[in-house]
């Protein structure tokens, strides 16, 4: 399991950085948020793997470390999540008005010279 | 037993700006007299705030450390704010640069566009969070909501030169919040906390395979606090985007470039000090050749520009450059000096943003074509007649509010910039007790940074000459009170820098003192009880 994850969250990091070298805005704006999915799975394994595992304790029960999952990452992701998608739709619109200003999608705000 | 009011002093600064700003957004825009007076009262309030911590701190509480717990969750389990000496100076800081800001865009900028003083507001919430926080992710939360707001400010009075430097500018720190991200991830999964003084206090302990887990996930993190404070190779973003954004906006950017060199400094100072096993001194000489590389880099970029807005971002640079060589050389007696050199070259810096706009209004566009054509062409310009005719006013304090600009940013005498510069020299020098004597890296620091004062007056004094006796100027500018008071005020508080050196070193001393004793927080935050709930008292 941890090498499929680690893998996957490489690859989609991976897939992320080729994208944000790219020139157009959307393809920035795309691996931008690639590479944001690839660093939430990444908090989230780290609080170790685990199958089965509540992060709660059932009531009545002596908590025991052992068989419960960490909660403290899965409460980060869950705040990253929310600050990344706020931060990326307002690059958008910032994006949106760029296009529209320069009458270009290049990130330069200008077309290369062929 | 309730909790003295004076504890709670310790979250107004994050609490205050944040229900002013949201009060603020539903209001429309045409009521800018209301929007702007309670934004000015929330400023007024948070330098009182910070003032009365300032000497809460310095006289009061125990050690100088008082950690405030969100929801009262004791130390290492919820998230805990510090007030410490350093973090009210810095608090202090804050609210004096935003009154000055706040005033100057009182009769245009504030005006002009939505939402001005709503994210104003959010970006001193973002700020003041990141000095007060002693939580890692609480520190990211922070950042987060000071950049979100600083991109909203960047872009305000939109036009194609500040929507081009905004798509840099945000996606470099879109970039660099990831890797914040996945450095408090490392040092979660290898330590288990977040809490800065819990972390500081397992450190020493941890295993060799840990360790190095654990000071990966540290540079990592470090590399978004440095794009943020600009060291080199991550900086070059920094004088597009200060160049292109409004006067008010861009002095509140010179603070945030130094929140990073600040939070450098603490969480070095804090979990890697001198006595903290094998993870000792990691990373400082990083730092300090990685500040002195910024410095150069600065400096080359001062003397190839000739706009001042540029001009200003690369002295930014350099400043914050030396701060971080300052951080990385690993003397406690030149943190000191290193710390009233952060002060006065925040202050001067922000001041010469201000200044910047009134500058640019006696430029006129022929001027400005001239010095371009003198530069390609050398061309030798006849000087017209003098007329005999006296300076006006507005001319005789732009040129010498420039003039005092420049040579506090340069550092020569007789204001704070050569204090602050004389301090860490005066430290190189004497290391203090139990420091080895200045070797080859202590005289490179000094060579630089005296070649970086001797490059930023050349540079200011070409711009002066050109600008103020070259210029071909019609007639003089037309200045706005509320325009040249918070200006005036900057250069006031320099003055009362220099005037007043003594008592704000001692302070300093006092206060860079406590940042080399990491068991001090150790103590103070996870040893303060958390305040006994309403069952526990009536038992």
């Amino acid at each position: 399991m941890e090498i499929v994850l680690s893998l996957a969250i490489g690859i989609v990091f991976g897939s992320g950085i080729w994208l944000v070298l790219r020139p157009r805005s959307f393809q920035v704006l795309t691996g931008l948020m690639l590479m944001s999915y690839a660093v939430n799975l990444f908090i989230f394994a780290m609080g170790r793997l685990s199958l089965d595992q509540p992060p709660l304790t059932p009531v009545g029960t002596v908590p025991d470390p052992a068989v419960l999952a960490d909660p403290v990452p899965q409460a980060l992701v869950l705040t990253a999540i929310v600050i990344g998608f706020a931060t990326t739709a307002l690059y958008l619109v910032v994006m949106i008005g760029a296009r529209g200003l320069s009458g270009t999608d290049h990130v330069d705000g200008e077309e290369p010279e062929t | 037993m309730s909790l003295d009011w004076t504890r709670h002093l310790v979250i107004v600064p994050i609490l205050l700006p944040l229900l002013c700003g949201a009060l603020l957004a539903p209001l429309t825009e045409g009521r800018h007299r209301l929007k702007f007076a309670a934004a000015y009262v929330s400023v007024c309030g948070l330098l009182a705030t910070a003032l009365a911590l300032v000497v809460f701190t310095d006289t009061r509480w125990p050690g100088g450390v008082q950690p405030y717990f969100a929801a009262n969750w004791a130390a290492p389990f919820g998230i805990a704010l510090v007030a410490d000496r350093l973090s009210a100076l810095m608090l202090v800081l804050t609210a004096l640069l935003a009154l000055a800001a706040l005033h100057y865009a009182q009769p245009r900028w504030g005006r002009i566009g939505v939402h001005f003083h709503s994210l104003f507001q959010f970006l001193l919430m973002g700020i003041n969070g990141a000095f007060l926080t002693h939580d890692l992710f609480n520190l990211f939360v922070f950042f987060e909501v000071m950049l979100a707001a600083s991109y909203g400010l960047v872009l305000h009075g939109y036009n194609v030169a500040r929507l081009r430097a905004s798509m840099q500018y945000i996606a470099v720190n879109l970039a660099a919040s990831l890797l914040f991200l996945i450095g408090v991830a490392l040092v979660y999964a290898t330590t288990g906390t977040l809490n800065m003084a819990d972390l500081a206090r397992r450190v020493g302990a941890l295993a060799p395979h840990s360790l190095g887990l654990l000071q990966a996930g540290v540079a990592v993190m470090a590399l978004a606090f440095l794009a943020k404070g600009a060291m080199w190779p991550l900086g070059f973003w920094l004088p597009t985007t200060y160049a292109a954004a409004s006067p008010p906006v861009a002095a509140m950017l010179v603070l945030m470039t130094k929140v990073g060199a600040y939070v450098v400094l603490r969480i070095w100072l804090l979990v890697f000090p001198e006595s903290a096993g094998a993870a000792a001194r990691f990373g400082y000489d990083a730092l300090l050749w990685g500040g002195m590389a910024t410095i150069v880099f600065g400096a080359a970029g001062m003397l190839a520009t000739d706009t001042l807005g540029r001009m200003a971002g690369y002295a930014a640079i350099v400043s914050s450059g030396t701060l971080l060589a300052v951080i990385g050389y690993g003397q406690p007696a030149l943190v000191k000096a290193g710390l009233y050199y952060f002060v006065a070259s925040t202050i001067a810096l922000s001041a010469f943003m201000l200044l910047g706009e009134l500058v640019d209004r006696i430029r006129t566009p022929a001027a400005a074509v001239l010095a371009l054509t003198a530069e390609a062409y050398a061309v030798e310009d006849t000087p017209a007649e003098p007329k005999g005719r006296g300076v006006p006013a507005a001319m005789a304090f732009l040129s010498l509010a420039f003039a005092a600009c420049a040579l506090m940013i340069a550092g020569l005498p007789p204001l704070s910039g050569f204090v602050a510069k004389f301090g860490m020299f005066h430290a190189l020098v004497n290391p203090g007790q139990g420091m080895p004597p200045i070797g080859a890296r202590g005289w490179t620091l000094m060579a630089l940074v005296i070649a970086s004062g001797l490059v930023a007056i050349v540079s200011l004094m070409r711009f002066g000459v050109r600008t103020f006796w070259a210029a071909d100027i019609l007639g003089p500018p037309r200045l706005h009170a509320a325009e040249v008071l918070p200006v005036a005020a900057l250069l006031a508080v320099s003055v009362l820098l220099t005037v007043q050196a003594e008592p704000v070193y001692r302070y300093l001393a006092r206060a860079g003192a406590d940042l080399h004793r990491p068991g001090l927080y150790i103590d103070r935050v996870l040893g303060t009880p958390p305040v006994p709930g309403p069952a526990a008292e009536a038992r």
